[in-house]
């Protein structure tokens, strides 16, 4: 992959209802935390990275330019970079891509969203052309959708898919309680969530993400300035992006290829072979509990079609062989464009014993992951506290 | 930072464009075939998939897909959903409402977002979950007045 690149610090906003500020005040609350975990300052910045949903959610064409004082990124080259859901992710990829080329040596990549400021479901629905795939039921109908397609396909009977997608729930939401900048903050039980209203059948309430304002901003280096920084860098081992083809019905989403060839290419790069035993924590994607169980059979860490068995013995819980979301996840904080940057950093304060009330003991690698479009784009990033 | 006692301050705004989006020669076709109750896919001469909606390309192959088929207007359903919240657009009385995939019989792909299946009361949930199931067959129902655009099927129904 070119030179090796390593996180040097992290920073997040305080996530959920943000109306207490402006957007650029919101982007500048993470943009200074990551600084002062750094101990940088923008002077030793050689290039700014910044992505978001589209301008629809933003309520501006181009909200870099609104941002460039919080940004710090008068002086230095900008990349944009924003691929829906996954936005995070190519964000991250972007600013590792310029360090490990050689072009640059120090990078501040920065997502954010201020969903309460217009309607996210609205761009959601303009995410689609209006004339052939026009959705009915927004996001979570395309995700509910593929849910069903998965429980067929494997014939998962909705019983055992409704346990394991409420045991994901309840996990997320115990780690949401232990991350204070998590939005949501409450504790479920089961059968809170197998019994909440249904949203779009088989997916309840509690089994969808909410509507957050939030940014998150992280720093990358090379090895020569990560060593000279900072005393625990977390690594990049590997990462891996796809896509897939445009119209919903043309492949089998069941098995999801974008899912499963990103995170094969970023296994290969980081030397895994066993990513079950080998990883010792996961920040999956999961804006909808099922679409979790879909992702760890995808991200290959179950047998196709076992997840909700892997889940419902626990091997994804807290204490599990492998925790996934330790921090409450995407179900518990949603500011789109950042939430993929988010697990970025969530892995990163894994690898490097950071992540306080939610750190998983002696973690030592780490993958993060995120999904965009309608089930269209997938990409990994995956930390180790070892170079 | 001073805490706040009052509700904070914002400022409305709206954006509103209007758009001219075209067609194409292929779906325009696609579009036409719907005035006449007819389903229209394109074949693809290197693969040999039927694909619906029609399409300019193959979009594996890259290749023109020029050779017209006209397809059945039954299939099964792939997978559904059911649809009970409200969103941009929707107003509690529009909803609940059945979304689904399709695949038609000899098409070589699942039918696209807009598809819907109706012809039974979808209020009642429990009847909803006894008749339509992933395998069931259904067949397209059209609007009397059609006018070569999606809402021209009317919904799928399910075939007893």
């Amino acid at each position: 992959m070119g030179r090796a690149v390593a996180v040097i610090g992290t920073g997040q906003t305080k996530h959920g209802r943000r109306d207490d500020l402006s957007y650029p005040d919101l982007v500048r609350e993470a943009v200074k935390k990551v600084f002062e975990d750094a101990g940088i300052t923008p002077k030793d910045v050689d290039g700014v990275v910044y992505g978001s949903m589209p301008s629809m959610m933003e309520g501006m064409a181009y909200n870099h330019f609104y941002f460039a004082d919080a940004l710090r990124v008068v002086g230095k080259p900008l990349l944009r970079t924003e691929t829906c859901g996954s936005t995070g992710q190519s964000v991250a990829h972007t600013a590792i891509h310029w360090i490990a080329s050689g072009m640059a040596d120090v990078v501040l990549a920065v997502a954010s969203e201020k969903e309460h400021e217009g309607d996210a479901q609205a761009t959601m629905m303009t995410i689609l052309e209006p004339f052939l795939m026009v959705t009915i039921g927004g996001a979570p109908v395309a995700f509910s959708l593929q849910s069903r397609e998965w429980m067929g396909y494997y014939h998962i009977d909705d019983d055992k898919a409704r346990e394991a997608a409420s045991i994901v729930s309840v996990d997320s939401h115990d780690g949401g309680l232990k991350n204070p900048l998590a939005h949501i903050r409450v504790k479920l039980t089961k059968e809170d969530v197998s019994k909440a209203p249904i949203i779009t059948y088989p997916v309840r309430l509690y089994d969808v993400c909410p509507t957050s304002d939030g940014a998150c901003a992280v720093i990358f280096a090379s090895e020569e300035k990560a060593k000279k920084i900072c005393k625990k860098p977390a690594w990049v081992k590997g990462i891996g992006f796809r896509g897939e083809e445009y119209f919903i019905g043309d492949s089998n989403k069941a098995v999801w290829q974008s899912t499963i060839e990103a995170s094969k290419e970023a296994y290969k790069e980081a030397g895994i072979t066993n990513p079950l035993k080998e990883l010792d924590v996961a920040e999956v994607y999961n804006p909808f509990s099922y679409q979790e169980l879909m992702f760890l059979e995808c991200l290959g860490l179950c047998p196709p079609g076992e997840a909700p068995d892997y889940v419902i013995k626990g091997t994804f819980s807290p204490g599990g062989e492998l925790p996934c979301d330790p921090s409450g996840g995407v179900l518990c904080t949603n500011p789109i464009g950042a939430a993929g940057l988010i697990r970025v950093a969530e892995a990163a304060l894994q690898v490097t014993g950071k992540a306080g009330e939610h750190q998983v003991e002696g973690a030592k690698l780490a993958l993060s992951h995120a999904m965009g479009g309608a089930e269209q784009f997938n990409g990994i990033t995956i930390l180790g506290s070892e170079l | 930072m001073a805490e706040q006692k009052e509700k904070p301050r914002k400022v409305g705004a709206m954006g509103m464009v209007p758009y001219e989006m075209a067609l194409g020669p292929t779906w325009t076709k696609f579009f036409e075939g719907f005035k006449e109750k007819k389903i229209l896919g394109t074949k693809c001469k290197k693969c040999g998939r039927v694909l619906v909606p029609a399409r300019p390309f193959c979009p594996r192959c890259f290749e023109p897909m020029e050779e017209w088929v006209e397809v059945a207007q039954e299939g099964t359903i792939v997978t559904w959903s059911y649809v009970n919240y409200t969103y941009f657009g929707v107003t509690p009385d529009m909803i609940p409402v059945i979304g689904a995939i399709i695949k038609l019989d000899g098409v070589d792909c699942g039918t696209g977002m807009s598809t819907q299946i109706g012809g039974l009361d979808i209020k009642d949930f429990e009847l909803v979950t006894k008749k339509v199931k992933v395998g069931a067959r259904v067949k397209a129902v059209w609007r009397r007045k059609r006018q070569g655009n999606f809402r021209d099927i009317d919904y799928w129904k399910i075939i007893e």
